[in-house]
């Protein structure tokens, strides 16, 4: 999806006392949803912080859809929509109390009734913010992000500690929210989320962003995926190959073990299967190894992604 | 794949910026009132004070009557109570829990939030005001004096307190807000004129003690609605004073979070 990017942060640099929380990162991010994937201290929080006008830059540009966060917040903030990491409700105050609040300070707020229905706010009753579980925080907080029809909306971690059928609540309403054209920035370090949900993932290590594309691409980008298979010993390898795409390669490591590599997809698959049908060979044992984005982020910082 | 069924297709914009101070204030009302430590503070213990030293005598509070001389000093203890503590705590504590930081990416600007907070402020005063007013008639309050002197006092003892209050909630953590706020509140309880009248104290301390904001309000709404005075200038300047100073040091040194 080609578009005018949402968010444009140029040569960012942000410190806090000697420490460099963002080391000139330049991230672009097109309507749709983009995850910005890292570790811990990677400088995620900073930079999403950055572009909701809550951190002034030491250096570097943010435009978020086309302004600037900071000398331009009262036109923006009515077009964006927040999630913090953490917090942001009065300690006393009821997740309906809340939610029908926030929907107040906006021209044309969702429905709240079915807003509630939608993320299961309705349990939370009468009880005050601060008695209610984790996962209700973050649905509560999620709501209140998305309740004002913002064109883009920034998560921060949005499924952080939630159970797996509230982070699959989650997902939907993200999915929801791209269908209908609102853009999505998201936080994360959770690989199958960015996997899930992303158009676009930018990889960010140590303040920078290290590698951004399709999930995809950042699959393939990385070492070449792998597809192997167990076979009569000696078969014509060169001829395997001329049925492969032209980026692939294909070779005997021992004797029956034969191993491919390019753009493993189902096609590739395909081909491979009815190639050995032709020779009459029965491929056992066949097994692709495609990259995952845990793979790619372990190749590019020589890292785990949750330290 | 999921089809668009248009519910969530953006439609953004800010509400009128009235409706959006109306129902910030609103809410921040109904947050403070429903506080029971607040309250505590606001309401049960300034009726109990009225109550106990007009009806007991405990502390001799000079020729008339008694309740004649605490109203007034009641009144300025519930403003004290709401404008510095109460708002000094509560404000802490959303700063601490990034509800200030949450709403200043909202639609509604921060000094409307300020705007909402002080609504907020004034209006639990006048309940306070209403509620000690009725007590202090039935315990045979005759108040005397120009209303407006005591409107204007009342307006700018709130924002003396408002601006400390502020201050002491965007500087210190909420935990220590929390402990000097109740600190600060019981300090000037006794030493303010509330109901222990500053001649009690020797004279070094007086000066000094007079030159409180606490003092100055109850001083000033005792001239006026015991004495009859029409425009307690002293008191009115040094509350002007303390108001100008606290909200430029707010609002120079309050951090959002």
């Amino acid at each position: 999806m080609r578009s005018e990017p949402v968010v444009q942060v140029q040569a960012l640099v942000k410190r806090y006392g000697t420490k460099t929380a963002v080391d000139g990162l330049d991230l672009v991010a097109r309507a749709g949803v983009t995850a910005v994937l890292g570790p811990n201290g990677a400088g995620k929080t900073t930079t999403v912080e950055t572009c909701e006008g809550y951190r002034r830059p030491d250096s570097g540009t943010v435009r978020v859809l086309g302004l600037d966060p900071v000398r331009q917040a009262g036109e923006l903030r009515p077009r964006i929509g927040v999630m913090l990491q953490s917090g942001g409700v009065y300690s006393g105050a009821r997740a309906d109390e809340m939610l029908r609040h926030v929907a107040k300070l906006h021209a044309h707020p969702l429905d709240v009734d079915a807003l509630i229905e939608r993320l299961g706010l309705g349990s939370c009753g009468r009880t005050a913010y601060r008695r209610l579980s984790g996962g209700q925080q973050q649905r509560l907080a999620l709501a209140m992000a998305v309740v004002g029809r913002p064109e883009l909306v920034f998560l921060d971690e949005p499924t952080a500690g939630l159970d797996p059928q509230a982070r699959r609540a989650t997902w939907d309403l993200v999915r929801d929210m791209r269908t209908d054209g609102v853009s999505v920035i998201l936080t994360t370090h959770h690989m199958d989320e960015a996997e899930q949900l992303a158009d676009d993932v930018a990889v960010i290590d140590a303040g920078r962003v290290i590698a951004q594309g399709s999930p995809e691409e950042l699959c393939r980008g990385g070492a070449e995926n792998t597809l192997r298979f167990t076979g009569r010993p000696g078969l014509d390898v060169a001829s395997l190959l001329k049925a492969l795409p032209a980026d692939s390669s294909a070779a005997e490591l021992t004797p029956g073990s034969y191993r491919v590599n390019g753009k493993v997809d189902p096609q590739l698959l395909a081909t491979v299967t009815s190639w050995c049908a032709q020779h009459g060979v029965m491929p056992d044992r066949i097994s692709v190894e495609r990259h995952t984005l845990e793979d790619v982020f372990l190749e590019l910082t020589g890292k785990e992604l949750r330290s | 794949m999921t089809t668009s069924t248009g519910t969530y297709t953006p439609k953004p914009g800010a509400a009128p910026l009235g409706r959006m101070i109306a129902a910030q204030a609103a809410l921040e009302t109904k947050m403070l009132l429903r506080n029971g430590e607040q309250l505590l503070l606001t309401v049960i213990i300034p009726t109990l004070l009225l109550v106990l030293f007009s009806t007991v005598d405990i502390v001799d509070t000079g020729d008339g009557e008694a309740v004649d001389f605490l109203a007034p000093g009641v009144l300025a203890l519930a403003v004290l109570s709401t404008a510095f503590t109460g708002q000094a705590i509560a404000t802490g504590f959303e700063r601490r829990y990034g509800v200030l930081k949450r709403l200043a990416a909202s639609p509604l600007p921060r000094w409307g939030l300020m705007t909402a907070k002080t609504v907020a402020v004034l209006v639990t005063e006048v309940l306070q005001i209403v509620l000690l007013a009725v007590i202090a008639f039935a315990l045979g309050w005759s108040p005397q004096g120009n209303p407006f002197a005591v409107l204007l006092l009342l307006i700018l003892g709130t924002a003396a307190f408002s601006g400390l209050g502020l201050l002491m909630a965007g500087t210190l953590k909420a935990e220590a807000t929390l402990a000097a706020a109740n600190l600060v509140f019981l300090l000037l309880l006794v030493g303010g004129g509330v109901i222990v009248p500053l001649d009690k104290f020797p004279d070094t301390a007086r000066s000094v003690l007079g030159l409180l904001p606490i003092s100055a309000l109850s001083d000033g709404l005792r001239d006026v609605l015991r004495n009859g005075a029409s425009m307690p200038w002293g008191d009115l300047g040094i509350l002007a004073a303390w108001g100008v100073v606290g909200i430029a040091a707010a609002g120079k040194f309050f951090r959002w979070e």
